[in-house]
């Protein structure tokens, strides 16, 4: 598969979700079983998602500048710090961090 | 039920420009983030118009960033898994959808335009406002300025990314980290939801070293839907539960 082929394979999913909310009647998915799955599994995504972008490189598990730049994050979000605060927070912190020599 | 109708014209004119300023202002903070989606993009061997189809298409952040992220680890091998992620996180949207089909009303193509402006912040704009009207046009000012807003700092982004080199040094591949945890974070609210956080956390980081990259993301999401199938460590009754998803505010679309 090319990466146009995947970019135009995912982005027509994505975008086929979104219709599905406005085609299906509300009354299907007043049951509370898939409603509680579709939210675990935003969950469950976004929190692989936070190990794997803070620990992975490649196939490698690695402990370097991401760590503390993440912690710092969650701590602003603790101290319910807006969005692009946190984020330009972890992006600095790492980039000191790293110009510093402090951490790969 | 107002007695005095000036009054109420001018309190749903006042309710109309909040919801209007409300949009404005999430706009304008969610589209600076585009920027660093269109370096990090273009890092993970994306080209300029590749970047830029997907925030005009797929449009909904947290299932671009998956897919940058996977196939910057995996490259085209990883592409399966990048397209399944991406279309896993795109199912909250579904949820979103459902909610907002009656603030937008009837009529083809404005539900079908609806559709493509359904994100995490058209929803919680429009939802946080009280009079429909205020509804209906909360959810459009959001969805159509955080669309343009996007997309012109996803270009800039990947323009800007081709000339910064190595986006480490910028601290780029941790911003995307700290972006999934703030996504993540307001959704932590419940005893469930925690325990399915960290199980598949730990999930991935386990299977990393073994899987494709990819793989790791999606199996952790089996946690889910075994803890969601089951209610292990849920509440009996919902009324005291998280509504039915949390739409962020504040983001990425």
């Amino acid at each position: 598969m090319t990466m146009w082929t995947a970019i135009l394979v995912a982005s027509i999913v994505c975008v086929a979700l979104k219709t599905v909310g406005y085609l299906i009647p509300a009354k299907w998915v007043e049951a509370p079983t898939p409603l509680r799955i579709a939210d675990l599994l935003t969950v469950a995504l976004l929190a692989a998602l936070v190990a794997v972008q803070t620990l992975g490189v490649g196939q490698a598990i690695v402990v370097d500048a991401r760590v503390p730049a993440v912690l710092v994050a969650a701590g602003l979000l603790l101290l319910r710090a807006p969005f692009l605060v946190v984020v330009i927070a972890a992006a600095l912190v790492a980039a000191l961090l790293r110009l510093w020599g402090w951490a790969a | 039920m107002t007695l005095d109708p000036r009054f109420d014209d001018a309190h749903s004119a006042g309710e109309a420009r909040r919801a209007v300023r409300e949009g404005l202002g999430v706009a304008l903070a969610t589209s600076a983030y585009g920027v660093s989606f269109g370096a990090l993009a273009v890092a993970a061997g994306l080209d300029v118009w590749q970047t830029c189809v997907l925030s005009l298409v797929m449009f909904t952040g947290g299932s671009q960033f998956a897919f940058v992220g996977i196939v910057g680890a995996g490259g085209l091998a990883a592409v399966p898994a990048a397209i399944a992620s991406s279309a896993l996180l795109g199912v909250r949207n579904v949820a979103y959808g459902i909610r907002m089909s009656p603030v937008i009303g009837a009529g083809f193509w404005r539900r079908a335009a609806a559709a493509q402006f359904t994100i995490d912040e058209s929803t919680a704009v429009s939802l946080a406002q009280r009079s429909p009207h205020a509804r209906t046009l909360g959810f459009w000012v959001t969805g159509i300025g955080i669309y343009v807003g996007w997309n012109l700092s996803t270009l800039a982004g990947a323009l800007l990314g081709d000339v910064l080199g190595d986006v480490r040094a910028y601290g780029l591949d941790a911003a995307a980290a700290a972006a999934f945890l703030a996504l993540l974070w307001p959704r932590l609210r419940a005893r469930q939801p925690i325990v399915v956080g960290v199980a598949a956390a730990v999930v991935a980081t386990v299977l990393t070293p073994v899987l494709m990259p990819g793989l790791p993301v999606i199996i952790a999401a089996l946690v889910a839907i075994v803890v969601g199938w089951t209610n292990w460590l849920g509440s009996d009754d919902r009324a005291d539960a998280e509504p039915d998803d949390v739409a962020e505010r504040e983001g990425m679309p």
